[in-house]
């Protein structure tokens, strides 16, 4: 499952790695466009599978940051 | 005799015009800053001079103080005007160009650094005699002491960063539980984006609209104001809209409220233009909320009104030379609006950049923008791209010429809040004048 970015802009800070497990409504990236910061968050929960971006990347709306192997019908 | 041969002007985009178009006007050179991003604006082909001083990021280049001020002396200019934002408020700034002599043109470095303390300027304000919103006038050090202050005072409260302001590193609390959650994140804010923790609580002030006053001051110790702005259209705490005069005060209440900003910025004996802002509660009370010292982005529609040129204004006086403005000479005639155009999406408020396929402004305002066609909008700056003031004998009038104007302009390749805008002109409560700062978090009526 892909986290897509949801405004265009640059990556602040990227807060997972590959392996990292995540819940639903975990931050994973922060993303910085015109002096605003904007949390992208996970929607469903998983492990980190591949980091899509990097610190300082500029990223159009719906980019992919993120890929993550979700869990399965979490409980 | 002329304020200056050359100035150099420490910003970008439609402030940069703004002042090389008075300066132009008066005979004074100009230089332009620059910073890779913004090589293709129009602001940095108009000066005289332009100086790329730095990579897009704001701290390597209209942030970086010693990169700008080699720029002025290699140059040769005289003064900075630091427009808004950026250094414009930065103490150490205004200080370090008089230490490599060069005029600063705003207030003295004390007395930005006090009103730069939300604290601080509380306290000045209060001493003269200038209502503040109760609140809590002692910083909160800890969660503890925090929770025994909002038990003391009740909520709802706003929890703020004493060296925040425009409404950033603010948090709205309703119960214990909401300030636990919210004091550790926003200590944190306030550390990272001012450089500065300190909190302190404010009573909420429902229904609240935020009016403020203009004043200038010259360094011979005289003062006027020139009237209010009105700008209780906001998002995120933020102006989309201002208006002079506003629609909510009566002329005995325009009286107070211009004769307290004076008040106010006598005592702390303020040089150069700045604002002092208010908000008002729902019975007509007004509290000092801060003071801006510097341009204001919406200082247009004073101009409109008033007939006087802001920035002129601000280098005569940092030129030393007396106002030449007696308060019972300045008149306000007619009404006068602006609109901010940001580029940002019109519902959800997040930016937009991207570059400008074309661009049309129509006849019949005044248009203040620091982009054209084909010029890109980065993600390192404000949203902001320009600004539309439009004039009327009448409020009514004023507004429907900014209708008009909405409705013909063309700005394509990005997303702008144009169609926010339109729809607030028309909206029947914006257009029979009652409204407040919760305005465009409401659904909206009459379209």
């Amino acid at each position: 499952m892909e986290i897509t970015s949801s405004m265009s802009g640059i990556v602040a800070r990227v807060l997972v790695e590959p392996g990292t497990p995540v819940q639903a409504g975990d931050t994973v990236v922060v993303l910085e466009s015109m002096k605003m910061e904007i949390a992208v968050v996970a929607e469903q929960g998983g492990v980190v599978k591949e980091i899509r971006v990097r610190e300082g990347d500029f990223v159009e709306e719906g980019a992919p940051l993120v890929v993550l192997d979700a869990h399965r019908a979490e409980s | 005799m002329p304020y200056f041969r050359k100035v150099l002007i420490a910003n970008r985009g439609e402030i940069a015009r703004r002042v090389i178009r008075t300066c132009r006007r008066l005979g004074i050179r100009t230089v332009a800053v620059y910073s890779e991003a913004d090589r293709a604006l129009p602001f940095a082909r108009e000066a005289d001079e332009a100086v790329l001083i730095g990579p897009p990021p704001a701290a390597q280049s209209y942030m970086a103080i010693e990169k700008i001020l080699d720029a002025a002396e290699e140059t040769g200019a005289e003064a900075v005007h630091p427009g808004y934002g950026f250094l414009a408020e930065n103490p150490l700034f205004a200080r370090r160009c008089a230490e490599r002599g060069l005029v600063f043109i705003g207030p003295r470095p004390e007395v930005i650094e006090a009103m730069g303390s939300k604290l601080a300027s509380r306290q000045l304000m209060r001493r003269a005699g200038v209502p503040v919103i109760p609140g809590w006038d002692e910083p909160l050090p800890t969660l503890a002491e925090a929770q025994r202050v909002a038990g003391a005072l009740g909520f709802p409260l706003l929890l703020k960063a004493s060296a925040g302001g425009g409404g950033i590193g603010m948090h709205l609390v309703s119960s214990p539980d909401e300030l636990e959650r919210a004091f550790d994140s926003a200590r944190e804010r306030a550390q990272r984006y001012f450089g500065d923790g300190t909190l302190y609580f404010e009573r909420l002030v429902p229904g609240a609209r935020h009016i403020e006053v203009q004043v200038a001051r010259d360094s011979h110790g005289a003062g006027v104001h020139l009237f209010e702005r009105e700008c209780s259209i906001q998002r995120r705490h933020q102006k989309v809209i201002e208006e002079t005069p506003s629609p909510f005060l009566d002329a005995e209440r325009r009286a107070a409220l211009c004769e307290a900003a004076l008040r106010g910025a006598e005592a702390i004996d303020y040089t150069n233009v700045g604002t002092i802002e208010f908000v008002f509660d729902q019975a007509g009370q007004f509290y000092f909320l801060e003071m801006n010292t510097r341009l204001q982005v919406e200082h247009p529609i004073t101009e409109e009104t008033t007939g006087v040129d802001l920035v002129e204004l601000q280098l005569r006086i940092a030129a030393g030379q007396p106002l030449g403005l007696a308060q019972e000479g300045i008149r306000q005639e007619g009404h006068a609006i602006e609109c901010r155009v940001y580029a940002e999406d019109p519902q959800t408020f997040l930016p937009s950049p991207g570059t400008i396929t074309r661009m049309e402004l129509p006849e019949g305002a005044r248009y203040e923008f620091g982009y054209e066609e084909g010029n890109a909008v980065t993600p390192y700056y404000d949203p902001l791209i320009g600004k539309v003031i439009t004039r009327g004998a009448t409020r009514s009038e004023a507004i429907e010429r900014m209708i008009e104007a909405l409705r013909g302009m063309r700005i394509e390749g990005i997303k702008t809040n144009l169609p926010l805008l339109l729809a607030v002109c028309q909206d029947a409560s914006f257009q029979s004048g009652r409204y407040d700062t919760s305005f465009l978090s409401r659904p909206r009526s009459g379209q």
